[in-house]
């Protein structure tokens, strides 16, 4: 018997996330990997995407982490504590929501953003949020003289911040920012919720297809572990050449 | 904003506050009980052990979370295991959360002195007691603090498990979307109950580490 799928939301264009789900009650039993080799062109597109959406939202996250973390220790009072506000708002809500409020919140507003664009702003102010905190620790733990050379030497604030104290903070903070970049690309499934194709999304047109879950989603998971670990010797070759640069 | 709306329907934001509750308390006490055992294989003498472990910890920790509630929820019927939602959401999401306290847990172990197991060993205790009465209370201190973190990140994560259906708060507030078309007030409302609940916990935790730790 075929399952019986229901997708409330995928005539009406921006639908909710109701559209993704269906009734299990008819998938068949037993496992047939077999399916999975005919999606392979269709998983290697979206592994893609998941690399665009990870790789943009990681350097969104990495500057606007810095510049986070500049306004909150150096910019006037009234300028820092609304950026302290959005700080909290951001820690202390889930990354869902906020993607859901990015993408289908702003229309309310009049600004109608691309699925991928919403996704990537989303995903990077979360983790900028998060590499903000790490960098103002790495600031704080530079040390004084280090600012007090700078300016003795004619160098103005913002110079000094910008070309001597960012740059060191930066580098003693590079393995805590390495492991944000993981749990970002873990969270890049999130982005499938609001219509980006990425793996998540691609193995689920495969499932519409096939109707086998269990097996397009373990194929993705796979996806997901290999490109994780590519990211992790990648970082681990930054790290090495950041610790062979000191 | 409209108010008015936010007054109407946050006693139903307040119900299913109470499911995201649930699914948190839940899914941690699940993942406080993987995370123990996790972290005693990775630390046992056993080899096998110590592989299971390491590869619990590894697959958990590279995959996405929502990826693992899929496998759980819609390919666990092909393998037969039928789950309704929100037993397939604890379940996913204690697992999920199990990898990271298992990594915690191992840290702060690893991290007692290692001149008390040897101490202790010579005072003619086994090695079972020695952990018991002496590594893990001395343990126990030093995670509260990152298992705080871990749990701050899970409440976080119980918005997962609407992609899945189960009606919580992230998932109510996205059908009062699909009957009102005010999404900014609905995430507003979620949003303030999500920092609420986290705030809570936060003060708990910190109460638990203050509590705990010897001045």
């Amino acid at each position: 018997m075929a399952p019986e799928w229901v997708f409330p939301g995928s005539t009406g264009g921006r639908g909710s996330i109701e559209r993704f789900q269906y009734k299990h009650g008819g998938a068949e039993m037993g496992l047939d990997f077999s399916v999975v080799p005919e999606y392979f062109d269709q998983l290697l597109l979206g592994s893609f995407w998941t690399i665009a959406v990870m790789l943009v939202s990681a350097v969104i996250s990495f500057f606007g982490g810095i510049i986070l973390a500049v306004i909150a220790l150096y910019a006037p009072a009234i300028i820092r504590y609304p950026f302290r506000a959005f700080s909290f708002v951001f820690m202390g809500t889930p990354l869902l929501l906020q993607l859901f409020l990015i993408y289908f919140g702003l229309i309310q507003i009049g600004i109608d953003l691309p699925a991928f664009v919403a996704g990537v702003i989303g995903l990077g102010l979360h983790f900028a949020v998060y590499n903000s905190d790490i960098i103002q620790a790495g600031i704080l733990a530079v040390d004084k003289g280090q600012y007090e050379g700078a300016r003795t030497l004619g160098l103005s604030k913002g110079q000094t911040i910008r070309k001597i104290i960012v740059p060191q903070a930066v580098r003693t903070v590079t393995p805590p920012i390495g492991n944000n970049m993981v749990a970002l690309l873990k969270d890049s499934a999130l982005v499938s919720v609001i219509g980006v194709t990425e793996l998540t999304l691609s193995s689920q047109l495969a499932i519409s297809n096939t109707f086998r879950p269990f097996e397009f989603y373990v194929a993705a998971a796979a996806c997901y572990y290999v490109i994780n670990l590519g990211l992790e010797f990648g970082l681990r070759r930054i790290e090495l050449r950041i610790q062979a640069a000191r | 904003m409209d108010f008015d709306l936010i007054l109407r329907v946050y006693p139903f934001f307040l119900k299913a506050a109470l499911v995201t509750i649930e699914l948190a308390v839940l899914s941690i006490s699940l993942g406080l009980a993987c995370g123990a055992l996790g972290a005693y294989a990775r630390l046992s003498r056993t080899a096998v052990l110590r592989f299971i472990g390491a590869t619990y910890v590894s697959v958990i920790r590279g995959t996405p979370a929502l990826i693992q509630l899929f496998i759980l929820y819609f390919g666990g019927p092909q393998v037969g295991i039928q789950l309704d939602a929100f037993s397939a959401g604890v379940i996913g999401l204690g697992i999920n959360i199990g990898a990271y306290m298992t990594e915690t847990m191992r840290g702060a172990i690893i991290s007692v002195d290692k001149g008390q197991m040897e101490a202790s060993r010579t005072l003619g205790m086994s090695r079972w007691q020695t952990m018991r009465k002496v590594i893990l209370p001395q343990a126990a201190r030093l995670m509260i603090r990152p298992l705080g973190v871990n749990i701050n990140a899970q409440i976080k994560g119980t918005a997962l498990v609407a992609a899945i259906s189960v009606v919580e708060l992230t998932y109510t507030a996205q059908r009062y979307i699909g009957s009102t078309y005010k999404p900014f007030e609905m995430f507003f409302l979620a949003g303030i109950i999500y920092m609420v609940i986290i705030y809570g916990a936060g003060v708990g935790v910190s109460w638990l580490d203050r509590r705990a730790r010897i001045n």
